[in-house]
């Protein structure tokens, strides 16, 4: 079992779910209709790392974050 | 050094404390930038949310980037509601040379502004509305989408 969470604007709770890579978890958020306008323009991060692909390998444990676009200031 | 603060910034207060902390370590220069609340489409303010574990892992990136160069990082930023006129971010560099000084502090506030994990929202008439259109997708952004 993974988690996602959802930072910043996004007002989802946490999410739990079996996935191996990040590609199944997106392909679970496609289907999310409430998760439309954040899919294009969240970076990734998981266990606090940025990733740049969907085959990053996820293991038992990680914990899964997106990050919509920021303006700090 | 990183400060996260719950409202509005002690501007006098940050500013000197930094400046006695490095009054001694013989550098030549010490630029400060403070972003301050305007008043301008009607908001009564501007609140925050942050993600602390990657903002402090990508401030300690820019602590190890400037080391080199001999130029030392300090940063301070609010969480939660601060109102117009009030401070919500300080930045400021030291440095031996003034022109190290006033090339990093240029580009460690651009790069705050595109991505530090900091999300804006506009209080306006009650409400706490996320400023999307001042906000910039992180480098990467798109990933789930299959777009980058």
């Amino acid at each position: 079992m993974i988690t996602v969470e959802f930072l910043g604007p996004i007002q989802k709770p946490v999410l739990s779910m079996e996935a191996s890579t990040l590609r199944e978890v997106a392909e679970v958020l496609k289907q999310d209709p409430s998760m439309a306008e954040w899919i294009e323009n969240c970076a990734v991060a998981v266990n606090d790392t940025l990733v740049g692909s969907l085959d990053t390998l996820l293991k038992e444990g990680d914990k899964v974050s997106l990050l919509p676009p920021v303006c700090g200031g | 050094m990183l400060e996260l603060h719950n409202g509005a910034l002690n501007v006098p207060e940050i500013l000197a404390r930094w400046y006695v902390s490095e009054a001694e370590s013989n550098y030549g220069a010490y630029i400060p930038f403070v972003g301050t609340v305007r008043a301008e489409d009607g908001i009564e303010g501007l609140s925050f949310d942050l993600y602390e574990p990657i903002l402090t892992s990508w401030f300690d990136a820019w602590v190890a980037k400037v080391a080199p160069l001999g130029a030392v990082l300090k940063m301070a930023h609010s969480r939660g509601d601060v109102y117009l006129h009030e401070s919500s971010y300080i930045a400021a560099v030291f440095s031996p040379k003034r022109r190290v000084a006033l090339e990093t502090i240029d580009a460690f506030v651009e790069d705050f502004k595109a991505s530090a994990p900091i999300w804006k929202y506009d209080l306006k008439n009650g409400e706490r509305l996320y400023a999307l259109d001042r906000s910039t997708a992180i480098v990467g952004a798109g990933l789930l989408g299959g777009t980058v």
